[in-house]
């Protein structure tokens, strides 16, 4: 079985300590990422904008780019897992590529990454969201870093207290 | 100074071809030089499409051989100055002044998205006011790309508020974009004048963009970097020194733009002297080539340029004279001018917005001068309404593509998940050489 830990910047170094701490001795563990190819398809918009000015020097450059970076990190994330492990870098919608990636998986490690100041509402980002709402196997949902206390939760909407009691 | 309004004599003569004929030719010779521009079939330059348009109308008598060459012979100054900029740009680059300007931004962040996103705002206004929105999509991404990789930071709002700040910051100088360059000329005003009248709807422009680049991108730019001790972002005690000779030209040059308004010089020599001052320690250096210098200032693209104002001339003779001044209202007050401004945006993503500009000058430029600025303001934000920059550009290429079945563009496409990734503890020459593999879906 594999345990995929989806390793993303920011939050990556939470993910891969939690796939050190969680994932079975006996699984294989993937590190996964994945590019927005948004970031190319913006670089490649302006360029086309441009109608032919300097199309030969640029459009390779980004994705070079993008493909290097997805590698720095995950062979950064190797070495911090410090146990044998595969990567993959993927390109496209992120959240379901993600998704894809956990198919059939023993577990799929997610890091929270939205707002980080306060026990929720809202400690997920889009995708990660998306990818905690479509995951087709188990997840586990880690903070990156330092778990905020508990009093960082907001009080509960006023008048609707009463509700709750038995 | 700054030129005199485009000189255009509205005197009909009859050609070969005249009326409605005439009308519908010079629209299918556009369409055909615009659709030669997107597609560009094998790789052909863009020039391939409007150059041979431009004779053809001539050719058949839709626009007379005089007119034609006055087209020409008022353009060659600005086509000019648009080769000086690039050229300019290419060699401040040759200089390593983006290198530099990247590892700026890489050690001044220190791994904190939102410090990095400021310092790409500032950074990349300046670069696109005084070197062009070209400088900024071309040489200015990779190098903020890079430094994102390198800080460990979500590249996606730095390399979008690059592509978006090639649209906004262009609205400063007549030097940030072809199509305040074609203004310019039109408007009659002068170089400090221009910048004057445009300086708050740039800083305007600008304080919008970066208060919806902080909301949209909220959860991307709420992520530090890790520390470097906890895997964050490698130090790099080697940063290059910010090049000084290069930015002192800059800067001269760009106090020559201002000067050369009240001596009455065409600030076009002002851009070739900051040219050659560049050129030839580069040259001498070997840091650049006579090859260099000239594939950096575009011929093919300049062809491109004149061929595509020679046609849309003939088109405007033959009728659109005629429909242009019923989209745009014959006023200058506030109203008038808002209006002028949402045609321009539109058509500028329809169309691209140089065949929009030169469309839409001879009629804002009878206007008056904050016509021709109003005009200016829609067609170089309005690309930025679209989400992506120039979206309309690379969207009409992908439709086209994907109807021919090929790759639609350049764009990554997702790649397939088959085999589950590369075996052996992260090779990241190989995971590189994956994600290079791409499939289409």
């Amino acid at each position: 079985m594999t345990t995929v830990a989806w390793v993303v910047e920011g939050t990556w170094t939470g993910c891969v300590d939690a796939a050190r701490a969680w994932a079975p001795a006996e699984d294989d563990v993937l590190l996964l990422h994945v590019t927005a190819a948004e970031v190319a398809e913006a670089a490649a918009g302006a360029l086309a904008g441009l109608m032919g000015r300097g199309r030969a020097q640029h459009s390779p450059r980004v994705e070079q780019l993008t493909a290097q970076g997805a590698a720095d990190l995950l062979a950064a994330a190797v070495q911090r897992l410090g146990r044998p492990a595969r990567t993959e870098a993927r390109s496209g919608r992120v959240e379901r590529e993600v998704v894809a990636a956990a198919e059939g998986a023993r577990l799929l490690v997610v890091a929270r990454d939205g707002d980080r100041s306060r026990l929720g509402p809202r400690s997920l980002g889009a995708e990660t969201r998306f990818v905690v709402d479509h995951a087709p196997c188990p997840v586990l949902l880690v903070w990156p870093d330092d778990v905020p206390a508990l009093a960082s939760i907001p009080p509960p909407p006023w008048g609707q207290e009463p509700t709750l009691r038995p | 100074m700054g030129g005199s309004p485009l000189p255009r004599s509205r005197k009909k003569e009859e050609g070969a071809v005249s009326g409605g004929l005439g009308e519908a030719l010079g629209v299918a010779l556009l369409a055909a030089s615009l659709a030669v521009a997107v597609i560009r079939p094998r790789g052909l330059p863009e020039a391939t499409g409007a150059v041979p348009a431009a004779l053809l109308v001539v050719v058949l008598g839709v626009l007379p051989l005089t007119d034609a060459l006055d087209e020409v012979r008022a353009l060659a100054p600005t086509v000019g100055f648009l080769a000086a900029v690039l050229v300019l740009a290419d060699l401040c680059e040759r200089e390593g002044l983006f290198t530099a300007a990247g590892a700026r931004l890489v050690s001044a962040s220190g791994g904190r998205p939102v410090p990095f996103l400021g310092q790409v705002f500032v950074l990349g206004s300046a670069v696109t006011a005084v070197l062009s929105l070209d400088a900024t999509v071309v040489l200015l991404t990779p190098v903020v790309m890079d430094a994102a990789v390198r800080s460990r930071l979500r590249p996606k709002p730095p390399v979008y508020a690059c592509s978006h700040l090639a649209n906004t910051a262009s609205l400063l100088l007549p030097v940030s974009n072809l199509t305040n360059l074609l203004a310019f000329r039109a408007s009659g005003l002068s170089f400090v004048r221009f910048a004057a009248l445009m300086a708050t709807p740039w800083v305007v422009a600008l304080a919008v963009e970066y208060a919806v680049f902080r909301r949209f991108f909220a959860t991307d730019l709420r992520q530090p970097a890790a520390p470097a001790a906890a895997g964050g972002p490698a130090v790099d005690d080697t940063e290059p020194r910010l090049p000084v000779y290069p930015v002192v030209v800059l800067v001269l040059t760009l106090a020559g733009f201002g000067a050369a308004s009240f001596v009455h010089l065409d600030p076009a020599v002002v851009a070739a002297i900051g040219v050659v001052a560049l050129a030839v320690p580069a040259v001498r250096g070997r840091r650049a080539t006579p090859g260099s210098l000239l594939s950096a200032a575009a011929v093919p693209f300049l062809a491109f340029v004149v061929g595509l104002a020679v046609v849309v001339r003939a088109v405007q003779d033959a009728g659109l004279s005629r429909l242009v001044p019923k989209l745009v209202p014959d006023a200058t007050t506030l109203p008038a001018l808002l209006l002028v401004t949402v045609v321009a945006a539109v058509l500028a993503n329809l169309v691209n917005n140089l065949p929009a500009v030169l469309m839409l000058l001879p009629t804002v430029a009878a206007v008056g001068s904050p016509a021709v600025l109003a005009a200016l303001i829609g067609v170089n934000v309005g690309p930025n309404l679209t989400y992506v920059g120039s979206l309309a550009t690379l969207l009409w290429k992908r439709l086209l593509r994907a109807r021919r079945g090929g790759d639609p563009g350049g764009v990554p496409a997702a790649r397939r998940p088959d085999g589950a990734g590369c075996a052996g503890g992260g090779d990241p020459g190989s995971v590189g050489r994956r994600e290079s593999d791409r499939s289409v879906r």
